[in-house]
């Protein structure tokens, strides 16, 4: 009888050590300024943007959310106070940032279900939400003013 | 693994499964607001209350409150731990990086229980 482990045991083991030793190599490049920025990229890296901005948003929502639901006079206050100009062109950026979010979200749920993961339909797709959110921007600017 | 040590589940395909669930909560709690606002006949206060106090709004709320933190944090987590390290940042990178999860953590806490508050507190 044989001390020595199944042979698919061995290969997988010599396998993961061959994989480490790539990952080790791997060539980093840390200047962004450098690298080619293709549109999925872009649409990529203004998803985390738009998600870090909404993320210290959070505290604002809750509060006119808050001051909208306490009261009467809360929701007409925090009516008259989206009223005014500068908190308007606010919740029009943090609206924009979510509408964003949501539709680039929306593509990755898309790419997780296997819909768009070639590299043309990526493509495609992230032109895509760049339309839509340009669209849903400017109703929604409408909409506020 | 050390580097998961702030992640939320210890897990990346737990934390990926977490934000893909909270992002599909998130999204149908905006369509039902969304919907629901504009179902309105007019929109006022007494409708806007009433689209929130009943029971099962307050817990389709109070879960959005939790997936929205669930969600924040898994996104924050991301894109703290990819910039925010030593070989961005320099030898200060980890302490960095682990000051900015702290207070990224302490917002979410403080959002997490403010929004249960008004949402579970709605009716």
């Amino acid at each position: 009888m044989s001390r020595k482990p199944p042979a698919n045991i061995l290969s997988l083991a010599s396998q993961t050590a061959a994989q480490r030793k790539v990952k080790t190599a791997r060539p980093v490049n840390l200047n962004l300024f450098s690298i080619k920025w293709p549109v999925t990229a872009l649409v990529s890296i203004t998803h985390r943007i738009s998600g870090v901005l909404l993320f210290l948003a959070m505290p604002l929502l809750l509060y006119v959310f808050e001051m909208s639901l306490s009261s009467e006079a809360g929701f007409r206050q925090a009516g008259a106070m989206l009223a005014s100009p500068m908190p308007r062109l606010l919740c029009w950026l943090l609206a924009v940032a979510l509408l964003y979010h949501l539709i680039a979200g929306c593509r990755h749920l898309l790419m997780d279900i296997g819909f768009g993961e070639t590299w043309r339909a990526g493509k495609a797709g992230a032109r895509a939400v760049i339309v839509l959110s340009a669209l849903t921007a400017v109703l929604a600017g409408i909409w506020l003013w | 693994m050390v580097t998961n040590a702030t992640s939320l589940g210890r897990s990346g395909l737990f934390d990926w499964l977490v934000q893909r669930f909270s992002a599909l909560v998130l999204l149908a709690w905006i369509a039902w607001v969304c919907i629901g606002v504009i179902a309105m006949p007019e929109f006022g206060y007494p409708q806007w209350r009433a689209l929130f106090a009943a029971t099962p709004m307050q817990i389709f709320s109070l879960i959005t409150v939790l997936s929205l933190c669930a969600h924040a944090w898994v996104g924050v987590w991301t894109v703290t731990t990819d910039y925010l390290n030593e070989a961005h940042l320099g030898r200060t990178g980890t302490a960095i990086r682990l000051c900015t999860q702290a207070a990224c953590l302490l917002l979410t806490l403080t959002c997490l229980l403010w929004g249960a508050r008004i949402f579970w507190g709605s009716g």
